[in-house]
Order: C-alpha cells, then structure tokens, then sequence
C-alpha cells in the first residue's frame, strides 16, 4: 500500500499541469450525470401523462418528449467532451513521462547502459507507459463520473428518505474496503508481471536482434526453448495476476447486491410499519441501485490501475536512477584546445573487485600522434573511455589544454574530440544524414567533401538513392568497412582539434586505409590523435607509442627507441616478424 | 482477427466454461429485481414478515451463486486469455527464427520486437475482455428485444429499427479507427527503433554532443504518437455517447407512440413502462458492448500486425525434410556462376563466381572493401540465397539441404563480434550444448583465449554482460572464433575476424588453426596479405568479381589487383616479412 501511495504521487505531479483540462472533465461529468439522473424524472412524467384510454395530453406529452430529446443530446455531447478532456489528459502526461525517460537516458552514466539489458529499459519506456496510459485512460473517466454520480444519487436518496440513504452510506464503504483488500494484494502480483514481461523483452530483444548470429549457429531451438521457458513463466504469473485482479468487480457486485437487500428489507419493514409508501421504496431501489454502479465500475478498473501502477513503478525507477554526475556549476566551456593532454597518476577499474589502470602518467604535446599498443585486453579501449569522459577515473586527474575535465562542460569538452571507433554505430537515416551527424548545418559540398576525403563518396554513389539512401545498423547492402568508413567521414566533417581513433580502420583495405591515412594525416597535422591500431605501419609514424600491460604504461618512446630498448614492445614487434616468417 | 482465435484452440474447454458461466450470472443478476417485486406485491402487500425474511435469504443466496459463478467465469478466461496469448508468443518467435537474412533486413528488427511483446499484449487483453463480455451483452439485449414483442409487436419495431443504425455507428466507428490504430503501433514502433539506437549508440551520441538533437527527434516522434492516440481517441470517443442518444431516440419514439397507442386503448400504461425499462436495460448492455468493440479495434490493428509477420513465408526453408547423403570425394565448397545482389535494383554484388576449395584447404579472400568478401561466406550457410549459380557444400546444391545438417558443417566468426548475456561457457556452447569443458578449453586455446578467460576469478563462469561490454573487442572475436570452433565443424569461415587482435594473437591463432584442426576446410577473410598469404590458395576479389586464384606467389607474378594489394602493404612492411 505503501508502494502504491510512493508511485501514485508522483505520477498525479505530472498531471498537475493540466489543471484545465482537470476542471474541464469535472465540470462535463457533472453535466452528464445531472442529465442521465435527470432523463428517469422526465420519462416518470412523460409516463405520468399516458394514464389511459383517451386520457392522453398528447401536447404536454410532446413537450416532455422534447425537453427529454434536448437532454439526450446534452448528456451525449457532454459525455463525448470529457471523453475528449480525459484523452488528452492522459496521453499528455504519459507523453511528458515518456519524454522524460528518454532524456534521463541521455543523462544515465554509461556504465548503468553498458551492463543493464536495453530490452528491459526499452520495455520501460515503450511498453510500461503503454500500461499506464491504458489505466489512467479508464480510471480518470470513470472515476469521474462515478464520483458525480454518486454525490448525485445520494442527494436524490436523502431527499426520499435520510435514514435508510445512511445505512446505504455506511454499508458501501464494504465494497471499497474489499477492492482495497484485493488490489494490495494483486498489486505485487503485477509488479512481477511486469518483471517477467522485461526478461521476456530482453530475451526478444537480444535474440531476435541478433537473429543472424543465432541462425548461423543452428541456436533457434534453444533460443525458443529459453523464450518458451520465461513465455511459461509468464503465462502462470499472468493468470495469477489476471484472475486475481478480476476478483474485485464480482466481490464488490456481491457487496452490493447485500446492500440492495438490506435496503429492501429496511424498506419493507418501514412500509409495513407506516410511513413509507411502495412507490418511495421502488424509486428507492432504483437509485440505490445506481449508486452503487460507480462503485462496481471504479473497482472494474481497479485492474487497469494495478497494472499500471505496477508499471508506473518500474517508470520511476528508471527515473529515480544516479546520473551523470552534472557538470559542476561555473563549468569551463572549452573552446578550442591547444592539444595537450595530461594524465596524472590515475587509477581505474569498472569492477572494484578487478584492478585495472593504476597509477597512470602520460603528458601529450600538442600536435603530436600517440599510438597505444599492447595485448588485447590491457586497458587500452579504457583509456578512451577515461579521456571521453565516459567513465570518471576513480582517482587522478586528466586534463586538456590544462584544464581539468572534470571542471569543463562536457558538451565543450568532448566537441574537442573526433571520435571512430572500431564499433561503428549508424543511425538509421539517410547517408548525408549520418555523414552530417556532428555538424547538422553541413552544406552538401563539405559533406561530399568529406565523404570523398573517407572513400566513401563513390559506393555512396551506387546506393539505390545516392546519399539520401536510408541505411540502418542493419542495413546489408552496406559492408562493415564501408560503414567504417561512413564513420570516419562523420568525422571529417566535424574536424575536431583532437582525434581518437580505435582499430578505426580494422575492416577496411589496406589501399582504401592508406589513402584514409594520407587524408588523416592532412587533417592531424597540428591535432593530437590517439591511435589504437595493430596495423604497424599506423603505429612505426606515430611521435610516441604507448605500450602497455596489465593497465600499465609498461614502455613509451618511439618506435625505433623501444627496438633499440629491445624490452616487450621489440618482443611484441619480433614475435609477429618471426611468425610471419616462419 | 480471426485467423489468430485457432490459438484458442487448445482452450475450448476454458473458452466455452468461461462465457457460459458468466451468462449464468447475467441470469442471476436479472432474477433480483423479479424477486424484490415479489416481496413488494406479496410480502408488503400482506404485511408477511416471515415472507420478507425468506426474501431476504433467497436474494443473499442469489448472490453467493452469483459470486461463485463470476469468479469461475473470470479464472477461465483468463485461462484461456494467457493460454492462447503464450501459444502466440511462442509460435510467433519461431516464425521469426525462420525468417531469411534477407527478409529481417527488410523489415528491421525492432518492429519484430515491438510486435512480439506490446501487440501480442494487447491482443491478449481483448481476448480476455472478449471471453468475458462477448455472450453477455447480445443475450440481454436479444432477451429484452423478445420480452418487447410479447408487451407490443408494433411497438417493437421501433426497437428493430434502432438495431441497424445501432450496427452503423458501430462499423462505421471501427472502420475509421482500425487503420488509425494501425498508425499508433507504426508509431510506437519509431520511437522503440529511437530508444533502441539511442542505447547502442550511447558513446557516439555523447561523443558528437547531439542529446539536444535525438531528444529533440524523440520528442517529435513522441509529440506524433500522441497526436495519433488523441485523434484515434476523439472518434472512439464518439461511440458511447452515439449509442446513448440512439437508444433515447428510440425511448421518446416508444413513449409518443406508446402515448398514442394508450390514448385509442391499445396499451395500457404498465405496458409503455415495461418497454422503456427494456430499452433501458440494451442501453446498460450496449454500452458495455462499446468498450468491448473499442478493445476490440485495437486488437484488429495489432493483430493485423502480428499476421503480416506470419504472413511473411520463409523465404530460405529446408531443402528435403531428411539429411541428405553427402559425397565425401566432392570438393568440400564450390561455387558455380554464382551471381548476387542485396536488392534488385541494386548493382550485383556478385557476378559470375565460380571455384571449388578442397576438403581440409585454407582458402583466403582478399579484395578491398565493399568488393564482396563477406557477401560470398554468406551464401555458404545459406544466409542468402543466390540471383543465378549455385553453390554446392560436399557436392550437394545447399538449397537441398535441411539447413541444421547444411549450418552444422560450418563454424562461423561473423564481423560483427555478436556475444550474448551469459557466462562463457554458455556463450561457448552456442552451437552444441553438450560440449564438455574440455573441448571449450580446447577451442580456446586454438582461438589465443584460454589465458585471459582463465585468468579471470571465475574462468569459464565469468558472466559476460550485454553484447560482451566488460571484454575488449580483440577478447570479444577471440571468443567468438573459440565458439564456431566447438560442435566439430567441418569447415571454419573466419569473417575478417581477426581484424581486432594483435599481430602476435593473430599470427598465434592462424598457426594453431593450421596445426590443430587437421581436416578442417578455412575460409579467411582478410584485408591484410599477411593473413592470407600462407593460405593453400588465394581468391582475389575485385567489385563482385574473382580477378585472382592461386598460391601467393603464382598470384604475386600473375594477378595485378594481388600485386596491388601488395604493393599497398608492402611499403608498410607488413607484407613483406
């Protein structure tokens, strides 16, 4: 209950801005309960008039019949309205909400997006908002009228007889009680609904997203067997939650049906009793009757509001993660760095228990191109994280032009570095979309420019529609080293002062790379670069080559310094000779 | 719609017990107000107390049965709600792991996804309300259109005439909103394609500083979402009040020539009371049956969705139903005038390819990029399927394969280092998963991996998260190398996926391929000479063509794309160690 109440407040915050369309449902509910309540009093005396044979006011009858017209089509127009007024109440805020998601995505640390399933976050925004779209739509709208029309019939009970409209008033409550009761409990039971739905997305998504690997494997049956696995599970939470769920309308229907007899027999007695005639009892039952409908109607989607508090509950939990931490206040807007780069003595790790860079030093010249070598796995693709600022080192600072990361913004900070990595990352769009993706505003001469500096511009040519082809991650008719490509030229485009390349040529030709290389050279003459490459040549031109091992700087020098050194760089150097070799 | 209720097959029993009992309860719930008249007529009328006490028991009883009715009525549809949803699910992904390469790409994954999870949702939830509601509204409103003619067969036509404007309103509301319920889940599509991206594509984002950009983009989409839900919404919207003032029409019609009627002695007025309280009661029943209708429409749109996916045939099947007897004296792969393009319309990719690899041949593949190299490993395994041409495996065409026994044969390092959530034994065990940990360690060892996996505190159980985020991209392809490795392949294709490794691991693992895979057929794809010059034979390929086949050196002095290539690599020295 509790959990409900913590996930129910915020979620009415963001609906807090739509007070008029709030007032406007209230005031069309109010509307159309006057008319539905007032619709049996005009057919009572439109009855009233239709005594017998040739006693019929056929006049004063058709003047009813109108006044009952005009009232259909009040109660019809303003039902349709607040209809309208609870739509747009709903789909506004579960916008908002969505969009609020989706940028907490861009403010959540990488380190939350690279080890949490994107299937479930994904889920979270699409799906889980869904729900709660679903759940306000039905709880606003009948809640509403139900209020109304509750307030209303009490009014009409009082009127006829005030004490049995109190026993009526005290017995109702029951029906609330029990749907309470019921729903505490279905409550946990949607929560974990909506937690095997995420692991079933995640499955989907990594499966179905990675079909061609898991086609080349032969992994089909298997993958449907682990599916069908979570598919079971949420089948039997499902008809838990579902059925349980469900338990509310009947229950508070029979809580009803209790109060509907006690008023008869109250009734009953009192008529017998004197005082109390058969027609105030009928007219009586009637409104008892409709009183309590809101009552059923409100506990029917009691069902649709579990579940989507259920999911509200997960939204605010995405919400409610860390961030980034903010860039600090008075924050340096880098404008153009000078290209150097100081490390001072920093540590880091991604897993607290795993040490990883220790006590790292390396001080950059502007202008000068470091290449970083050394095993898979030494730490080298960390070192990109720490100076794009993807990760923070857990101790030591790093500074550009002199000035600490930490203290510039972000955005200024990491506009100073063109960045190609070995994961090329395309968004779907046209190719002049994802060539311009750093600099929007590019006219179409510098991104053919640049596309023709990346060797990209003549197989753009030969794609169905040029550059306004629409490609995608998956998108076949694009190699990987062409998709490298696309990326270095995304990169051309922008001309950074500083440039991190990553295994940036790794899938493509060497004669496309050495033209890339002579483009790239052009474009880093006076820019610092970091290269990761396992290409030598990449590595012999480079000012400084960084060894390293184990998260260590174990070597640094240039290339014919650390041969002359004969220490793990030369071994490393040797050892691909000898077995080229041999 | 309806093609999707045969997964309600396997619930008849549920999906008959479910709406009956739920009638039963309708009738109960009618016997109330017939029970309460009496006790006013005779129990008040004759001040009999103990008749009113007996009243009261039977209408407490009524209620117990009807209690016990409903939740029985609920627990079986709801049964069968889930219980066809599951079934759905379930054949719906294996109809999608038996989609072609060709025919994902074309529809994208995300929109898989979307239709896998939120369509099959909604789908269900109107499936639920269906089995709950479905009998109940037309038998009370039948009963009460029955009722009507005993009272006044005349006056029952007003009731008949209402019927058809009644189905009109409800056509007509469902035709416009199905396709604009179409739009929405189109809609939800694009902005799960924008999560998504915007997840994989984290550090570029940030990188290139375009939050504002993509929120920007997002918002829009968003903004168009909820412009589509609201107009769907409106028109919707229209379906309650429109019955209610249709029925009301039809009560000021009962009432005037009811009027009429009384006033020359053809009714009385307890009869004209009668016939409004009938009318009253369809109103109640329709205007349940109008939340039914809109659940239902949405359920049309996506189950509309969910049967485009089914409706896509696959294109890639089986090519016999049993395994096909393979000629072992056959070369191992060979290629006949194979010709092929990604679209029609696009420029052939490859033209006119023909050679064969020896069983146990090291055959490299080298050309720039974009000239093919992948495209030709793909139609090995039959990912795709040629335009002309055909390629045979063990002398069988791969179309005559059952594709397992076909897939089985060939281990396959994709580019595209593709992990998934599980440890490392798991991810190993991709292919055969009773592999035994020695014949992992084994194949680690071949692909260089065994030191940096069994380093880790918890080797083999080392939990590898999302799309290998906590390895390195050269630990990543030595991975997925060591992967195709286990199940004893017959043949190896190594997708330029060594691109990531050193030039020592590299070097190590084309070494320990050769020396400890006797038998096995390898395909390397490579742009470095070095990676391929040790091959038994050498494919150049030139923009879709084969400009070369030979032993390095025979190409080295006959193959002037090859001499290219070398010369390219050459003043980089690494070819020529």
């Amino acid at each position: 209950m509790k959990k409900e109440n913590s996930v129910l407040k915020p979620l009415l915050g963001y609906a807090k801005p739509y007070k008029g369309l709030w007032c406007l449902s209230l005031i069309f509910s109010v509307i159309t309960v006057a008319a539905t309540l007032y619709a049996p009093i005009l057919i009572g005396n439109a009855v009233d008039e239709i005594v017998g044979k040739g006693d019929v006011d056929l006049r004063a009858l058709g003047f009813i019949l109108v006044k009952l017209g005009i009232t259909a089509l009040v109660t019809g127009a303003s039902q349709w309205l607040m209809l309208l007024c609870t739509n747009r109440l709903t789909y506004k805020v579960v916008a908002r909400l969505r969009e609020e998601l989706y940028q907490k995505l861009h403010r959540l640390p990488l380190s939350y997006i690279d080890s949490h399933p994107h299937g479930d976050i994904i889920s979270r925004i699409i799906t889980d908002t869904e729900q709660i779209s679903d759940g306000l739509l039905m709880g606003f709208a009948q809640l509403f009228t139900g209020i109304c029309t509750i307030f209303g019939t009490l009014i009409f009970m009082m009127t006829i007889s005030v004490k049995i409209a109190l026993a009526v008033v005290l017995i109702t409550p029951l029906s609330l009680f029990v749907a309470r009761f019921i729903s505490r409990n279905t409550f946990r039971l949607f929560a974990e609904q909506s937690k095997v739905r995420g692991e079933l997305t995640s499955l989907v998504e990594e499966m179905t997203g990675n079909s061609k690997t898991v086609v080349a494997f032969g992994y089909e049956q298997r993958a449907e067997e682990r599916f069908e696995h979570l598919n079971q599970q949420l089948n039997t939470i499902g008809v838990k939650a579902t059925f349980f769920s469900s338990l509310t309308n009947p229950s508070t229907r029979f809580v009803n049906g209790l109060v509907y007899t006690t008023v008869g027999i109250i009734g009953a007695f009192a008529v017998i009793g004197g005082g109390f005639s058969v027609g105030r009892l009928t007219s009586f039952l009637t409104y008892a009757n409709q009183y309590t409908k809101p009552f059923n109607e409100i506990s029917g989607v009691i069902t649709e509001l579990q579940s989507a508090l259920a999911s509200a509950a997960r939204v605010f939990g995405l919400l409610a993660l860390k961030e980034e931490e903010p860039d600090s206040k008075g924050a340096i807007v880098l404008e153009s760095a000078d290209g150097t780069v100081d490390i001072d003595s920093v540590y880091f790790s991604y897993d607290p228990k795993v040490r990883l860079i220790e006590g790292f030093d390396l001080h950059v010249k502007s202008g000068s191109r470091i290449a970083i070598v050394g095993p898979t796995g030494c730490g080298k693709t960390t070192v990109i994280n720490l100076l794009m600022r993807f990760y923070d080192p857990d101790s030591g600072e790093i500074r550009i032009s002199g000035v600490p990361v930490r203290d510039c913004t972000r955005e200024s900070m990491r506009r100073q570095w063109g960045m190609v990595l070995q994961e090329t990352w395309l968004k779907t769009g046209t190719v002049r979309e994802n060539i311009a993706y750093g600099k929007p505003d590019a006219t179409d001469g510098e991104i053919i420019a640049a596309a023709k500096a990346a060797h990209c511009h003549s197989f753009i040519k030969r794609l169905p529609e040029g550059y306004d082809t629409v490609i995608s991650d998956g998108f076949a008719s694009v190699s990987q080293g062409q998709k490298q490509l696309l990326c270095i030229a995304r990169v051309m485009l922008s001309l950074p002062p500083m440039l991190i390349l990553d295994e940036a040529t790794s899938s493509i030709d060497t004669m496309t790379e050495i033209r890339i290389q002579r483009a790239f050279e052009k474009m880093m003459k006076g820019r610092t670069s970091f290269i990761i490459a396992h290409r030598l040549s990449t590595i012999r031109n480079a000012d400084v080559i960084i060894v390293m091992r184990d998260g260590h700087i174990v070597e640094q020098g240039s290339h014919e310094q650390l041969l002359a050194k004969d220490g793990f760089y030369a071994s490393l150097y040797n050892s691909q000779f000898e077995q080229d070799n041999a | 719609m309806l093609r999707l209720f045969r997964y309600l097959k396997n619930y008849k029993k549920q999906s008959i017990i479910g709406p009956l009992f739920k009638l039963i309860e309708a009738c109960f719930e009618l016997a109330v107000p017939l029970v309460m008249a009496g006790m006013i007529d005779v129990g008040i009328k004759n001040s009999d107390t103990s008749y009113i006490a007996r009243t009261a028991v039977i209408l407490v009883v009524l209620g117990v049965l009807g209690l016990a009715c409903a939740l029985t009525a609920q627990f079986f549809a709801a049964k069968a709600s889930l219980g066809f949803a599951t079934a759905l699910r379930r054949d719906l992904f294996a109809h999608i792991n038996k989609l072609s390469y060709k025919q994902i790409d074309k529809i994208g994954s995300h929109t898989l996804v979307t239709r896998m999870t939120s369509d099959v949702n909604t789908v269900q939830t109107g499936v639920n309300m269906l089995l709950r509601l479905f009998l109940r509204s037309p038998f009370i409103v039948l009963g009460s259109v029955i009722m009507a003619f005993t009272v006044s067969v005349k006056l029952t036509l007003i009731f008949l005439m209402m019927t058809p404007v009644l189905g009109f309103i409800i056509w007509f509301i469902m035709h416009i909103t199905t396709p604009r319920f179409g739009d929405i889940q189109k809609q939800v599509d694009r902005t799960n394609l924008l999560t998504s991206e915007t997840l994989t594509g984290a550090r570029v984002i940030r990188a290139f500083s375009r939050q504002e950009n993509e929120t920007k983009e997002f918002d829009a989409q968003n903004d168009l979402l909820c412009s589509r839900q609201l107009a769907a919404g409106r028109i919707s919207a229209l379906m309650n009040p429109l019955t209610c003032i249709v029925v009301n029409l039809a009560i000021i019609a009962v009432l005037y020539f009811g009027g009429r009627s009384v006033n020359i002695g053809g009714l009385t007025q307890g009869e004209v009371i009668a016939l409004v309280n009938y009318l009253n009661q369809i109103l109640l029943a329709l205007m349940a049956m109008t939340i039914l209708v809109t659940s239902l429409t949405r359920m049309q749109a996506c189950a509309s969705r969910i049967n485009a996916v089914f409706d896509i045939e696959p294109s890639i099947t089986d090519g016999s139903e049993s395994p096909v007897e393979c000629d072992k004296t056959a070369p191992a792969v060979e290629f006949k005038n194979v010709s092929f393009s990604y679209h029609a319309d696009d420029d052939p990719e490859l033209m006119d390819i023909s050679f064969s690899v020896k069983r146990g041949e090291t055959l490299g593949i080298i050309g720039a990029t974009g000239s093919g190299k992948s495209t030709l490993m793909n139609l090995i395994p039959r990912f795709y399927d040629t335009d002309s041409g055909a390629v045979l495996v063990d002398g069988v065409d791969v179309r005559d394969y059952p594709l397992k026994q076909l897939r089985k044969k060939i281990g396959i390092v994709p580019q595209k280092a593709v992990l998934f959530k599980g440890t490392v034994r798991e991810n190993l065990r991709f292919r055969d998963e009773s592999a035994t940990d020695g014949e992992i360690l084994g194949a680690l060892e071949i692909a260089q991996a065994k030191d940096f996996v069994m380093k880790k505190p918890d080797g083999l159980d080392t939990v590898i998260q999302r799309e290998g985020r906590n390895l390195s991209g050269g630990q990543r392809q030595r991975l997925t190398i060591a992967r195709a490795l286990i199940g004893s392949p017959e043949m190896l294709i190594l997708d330029d996926s060594a691109s990531a490794l050193d030039l020592a691991t590299d070097a190590a693992l084309r070494r320990a391929i050769a020396e400890k895979t006797e038998g096995l057929t390898v395909f390397i794809v490579s742009q470095r000479v070095s990676s391929v010059r040790r091959c038994d034979r050498i494919i150049v390929l030139d923009d879709g063509r084969v400009a070369g086949l030979g032993t390095h050196s025979e190409l080295l002095s006959g193959c002037e794309v090859y001499q290219e290539i070398c010369r390219s690599q050459e003043s980089t020295e690494e070819a020529a160690g």
